[in-house]
């Protein structure tokens, strides 16, 4: 039994059947990649997992309890976060202040109205988010707008809002779709020693097969809607189906 | 019956000037994708494109006619209006009879100007700020033209009559046997309305120009790839929107006298009636324009104020909120439009 | 010190000291002067700043911080004043409950018209915020005539049953307004040499009202609470993947920008007890998008500076007629003298709005972040031209040597 537990998901746009028949267990701890072609489906999938879409049929299930229905506030208070494709982050806000909202989520919930107690009286909120901009090593930027940042910069600063959640799933969204080489690289060994060092799950939505079989132990495959396979990575390097479907076009 | 019939007719003309603000918004929207908040000040200016054209065939000269005395004995001092002087009093005094309908030859240069003066000079620079700014941008432009047209024109409503021919009564239900006494200007007034939409959408529909410009408010930049200026033919379209708002006026004139707080009063209502068409949507915003402008004149009939009193001043707030609320996109809207 | 910081803590006493001494500053000129005319320092001007001021902060608190423009905060103050009103015809003149009172039914009407509107976002919300405060307007001037004497207003009558006080004074007028028997309207008159400055009770609560307020405001701003509606105005998608529900944090935003409303409009009802529908119109709502703007949306003092611009001058350039441009602008020639006064008289006088929307499409155009903003500008060029001039000098020296 896995945590996050997909069963019979099925979704239709007017006259297109986005997915269908998707089975799919992600198992504790493990760093779980979702591949496959353009237009197979893959952020149709990612967005019913966090309540952006609702699937027409099937049902998800995170930790035993369906997420189907309820808000995303709702699915990341129960400890699925999410980082996208373009990072998503407060770019008003300073790099602490990004940093201590997901504290507070964590700490306070969905709704808390503080509203006469002053930031700077947050000792742990602001120790927890000075901590994780340390380790994010971004601890010089925190007085920083976050708009002003570089694009890795920004794609880090997700990483650790999400992170200082404390989630029990990460769902990374094309992590380094757009990257120049080096800020991929920097980025998969940011992820390699997420998931080393911490009680994690991570599933992660990738196009990029060097990022792929660097981080995953288990990897679906869709096509068209549908898991072709699911397997070790070294089992689908060789699997011919797979090549068929993904690699021979890449190749 | 005839109670009915005469409240949908009622609510036709009041709907026609709905439905035409209401178009000239939601072009601007769909194809620039700024909100607009002076243009009911185009309305106004319109209107007002009328009541200076009746000022200027009204101006005269003076002449002492010896023939004539006032009660005094004194020779009694004439007006003659230029007009009538150089085309004789028969043809001049009709062309001053006619100062609303020929004001719709003077107004349509001047409205588009004012439009294209307004799109490059100031919205232009707008495309990339926030919706917030555009509102508020617009807004102060709207009071600046207001207190601009009540500066040279005064407070106080300025009467405008129809040509004496289209002013008085006609019995629309003689036909089929009812008595639908009704204005005859306000009979002119829908058909003048029809007429324009129907010449918008069919230039929309059938002409190049209005191919691209659809297909601009669809997706903006995969036209602006085609290698097309789509931004002079947004302009274009601005002037358009402008030159519809201000016949719009034009040909309220005589319905309404136009007073310089027209504009906002009328742009607070062809908000609502753009959202409750569907922001974005040209159709729905002619739908809805008729649909309130007719509810709006049912909710004034007495047996409905007895039945629930005061109805008519809030029936279209009410149905608006209401269709937010069940159909957030509108009758009509599409998806994503000013959305973010 | 009140659990402010060091900077905040400064800004608040200033604000203090500025409203608390403005009968002494807004009236430089002596009474006699030809100058006199442009002395604001009299109570019901000066009420109108402070009144307004609190409208503003907390409009402030909805738009500068959650970027939610609503076009309809105009309407909790007329609910505002009309409650309070209400309580002058059936309590009494005490302007404490009536105050309460304004500040509780505007606050309900908020949570109610804020639960509909916040259902969107973006330009729809302002659409609809406008909706309702217009069918407000409606309602109030005629369909709901019993409770808000419609077109006329409402005002105190000598009929009124005034449980707590009296129908009438003892010589047959009607009551006025009073602070535990200060009357409001009570002035103390202070003339010092040609100067006259006046000191009036009414104004003094108000000031000392809006300063709380404008404390509660910045410990809003400086809340957890103030830091979540910044990033609902930064990132509505972010908040919902980080666990967080922006509608109550916008609703609540709401609500408490309409409660501030609605106690502007019970003070504003408390120093002259008669609501009038005009005060829900839209455009009346508009003067306090125009406020906050111009002084600056999102900062603390902006709201307050905006507003006592924009009161200040309204009654200044209403108060100046082309005789006066005439005097000002005697050392010219006559002729160009005429064409000065020509050009200038469009804009003053009745023409007043006039200047306000040009001003208004200027600091939208050029100075998005307001009057603040360009002090910041204003402060940064001194700055750079100091350190220029100081460089200069030292590399003037620097040879000398």
């Amino acid at each position: 039994m896995g945590i996050l537990e997909v069963k019979d998901v099925g979704k239709r746009f007017g006259g297109l059947q986005a997915l269908s028949n998707v089975n799919l267990s992600v198992q504790e701890n493990s760093v779980h990649a979702i591949i496959g072609p353009n237009g197979a489906g893959k952020s149709t999938l990612l967005n019913c997992l966090v309540g952006k879409l609702i699937p027409d049929t099937g049902s998800v299930m995170f930790d035993g309890q369906s997420v189907l229905g309820r808000a995303p506030y709702e699915i990341n208070q129960m400890g699925i976060s999410r980082v996208f494709q373009t990072p998503e982050i407060f770019g008003d806000l300073t790099v602490l202040e990004n940093m201590m909202i997901p504290c507070f989520a964590k700490r306070d919930g969905a709704f808390e109205l503080n509203a006469l107690s002053a930031v700077l009286r947050q000792k742990d909120i602001l120790q927890k988010a000075e901590h994780m901009l340390e380790e994010m090593n971004m601890a010089d930027k925190r007085h920083m707008h976050a708009a002003a940042m570089s694009r890795g910069d920004k794609r880090r600063l997700e990483i650790g809002m999400c992170l200082s959640q404390e989630p029990r799933l990460l769902l990374l969204d094309e992590p380094t779709a757009g990257m120049a080489r080096a800020d991929t690289n920097n980025t998969i060994d940011l992820l390699k020693q997420i998931s080393d060092e911490r009680d994690i799950t991570i599933a992660i939505i990738e196009h990029d097969m060097h990022v792929v079989f660097s981080l995953a132990n288990r990897i679906t495959v869709l096509a068209q809607g549908t898991p072709l396979v699911e397997d070790d990575p070294q089992n689908i390097r060789g699997n011919p189906k797979v090549r068929e479907a993904y690699l021979g076009e890449s190749a | 019956m005839d109670a009915i019939l005469l409240q949908i007719l009622n609510g036709l003309d009041k709907g026609s000037a709905y439905a035409l603000i209401a178009l000239g918004l939601t072009l601007i929207f769909g194809t620039l994708g700024v909100v607009n908040f002076a243009h009911g000040a185009l309305f106004m200016i319109g209107a007002f494109c009328a009541v200076t054209l009746q000022r200027i065939l009204n101006l005269s000269f003076e002449l002492v006619d010896e023939t004539q005395k006032d009660f005094l004995g004194n020779p009694l001092k004439v007006k003659t209006p230029y007009v009538e002087a150089w085309f004789g009093p028969d043809i001049g005094g009709s062309i001053i009879d006619w100062a609303v309908p020929l004001a719709i030859l003077f107004a349509i240069p001047i409205m588009i100007g004012v439009g294209y003066v307004m799109e490059r000079g100031l919205i232009k620079h707008f495309y990339k700020r926030p919706h917030a700014d555009q509102i508020l941008v617009t807004f102060g432009l709207a009071i600046v033209l207001q207190e601009v047209v009540k500066y040279f024109y005064g407070a106080n409503p300025i009467q405008t009559p129809a040509p004496d021919a289209l002013n008085g009564v006609v019995n629309l239900g003689a036909a089929i046997g009812m008595d639908i006494v009704y204005p005859v200007w306000r009979v002119v007034y829908f058909f003048f309305a029809v007429l324009i939409i129907g010449g918008i959408f069919s230039f929309l529909q059938f002409t190049t120009f209005g191919m691209v410009v659809r297909a601009g408010m669809a997706d903006r930049e995969t036209v602006g790839l085609l290698g097309i200026n789509i931004d002079r033919r947004f302009t274009i379209m601005f002037g358009i929107a402008a030159a519809v708002a201000g016949l719009a006026g034009v040909m309220y004139t005589p319905i309404n006298s136009p007073n310089y707080h027209m504009g906002m009063d009328f742009l607070v209502l062809s908000f609502v009636v753009v959202v409750v068409g569907g922001m974005g949507s040209l159709p729905g915003a002619v739908l809805a324009g008729f649909l309130l402008g007719v509810l709006e004149s049912f909710a004034s009939m007495n047996e409905i104020k007895s039945l629930i009193p005061g109805i008519d001043q809030i029936i279209i707030y009410v149905v608006a909120i209401i269709i937010l609320l069940t159909r957030p996109r509108g009758l009509m809207g599409r998806k994503g439009v000013m959305e973010d | 010190m009140f659990g402010l910081d060091k900077k905040d803590t400064s800004m608040l006493i200033i604000v203090a000291i500025l409203t608390l001494f403005a009968p002494f500053i807004l009236n430089p000129f002596p009474t006699e002067s030809a100058m006199a005319q442009f002395n604001a320092g009299y109570p019901d001007l000066m009420q109108r700043f402070v009144i307004f001021g609190i409208f503003a902060i907390g409009f402030n608190i909805l738009f500068g911080l959650t970027g939610y423009l609503s076009f309809g905060h105009a309407a909790f103050l007329g609910v505002g004043s009309y409650s309070a009103v209400w309580m002058f015809k059936l309590i009494g003149m005490n302007v404490i409950p009536a105050i309460m009172l304004s500040v509780i039914v505007a606050g309900l009407f908020a949570l109610l018209i804020g639960f509909v509107s916040l259902r969107r976002s973006g330009i729809y919300f302002s659409i609809l915020t406008l909706a309702f405060a217009q069918m407000s307007f409606n309602l109030a001037y005629s369909v709901l005539t019993p409770i808000t004497n419609g077109e006329t207003g409402l005002q105190l009558t000598l009929e009124d049953p005034r449980v707590l006080g009296v129908s009438a004074t003892a010589d047959g007028s009607i009551p006025v307004t009073n602070l535990f028997g200060l009357e409001m309207r009570s002035t103390f008159e202070l003339a010092l040499g040609p100067w006259a400055f006046q000191f009036n009770a009414g104004y003094y609560l108000c000031a000392l009202i809006m300063l709380a307020a404008f404390y509660l405001a910045i410990r809003i701003f400086r809340s957890p609470f103030g830091m979540m509606l910044r990033a609902v105005k930064s990132n509505q998608q972010r908040m919902n993947y980080t666990g967080l529900n922006t509608r109550p944090y916008t609703l609540a935003a709401f609500v408490i920008s309409g409660m501030y409303a609605g106690l502007a409009g019970g003070l504003m009802a408390s120093m002259d007890p008669l609501a009038g529908a005009e005060r829900m119109q839209w455009t009346a709502s508009g003067e306090v998008v125009l406020m906050t703007i111009l002084g600056g949306a999102g900062t603390l003092i902006g709201p307050v500076l905006g507003a006592g611009f924009i009161k200040y001058f309204e009654n200044i350039f209403s108060k100046i007629n082309d005789n006066v441009l005439h005097t000002w602008f005697s050392f010219l020639p006559d002729g160009m003298e005429d064409a000065v006064v020509f050009i200038i008289h469009p804009f003053i006088g009745k023409g007043w709005h006039l200047t306000l929307g040009i001003l208004f499409m200027l600091v939208v155009i050029f100075l998005p972040g307001g009057l603040v903003e360009g002090g910041q500008r204003i402060k940064g060029w001194l700055s750079r031209r100091k350190a220029k001039d100081s460089g200069k000098a030292a590399g003037e020296t620097n040879p000398a040597e």
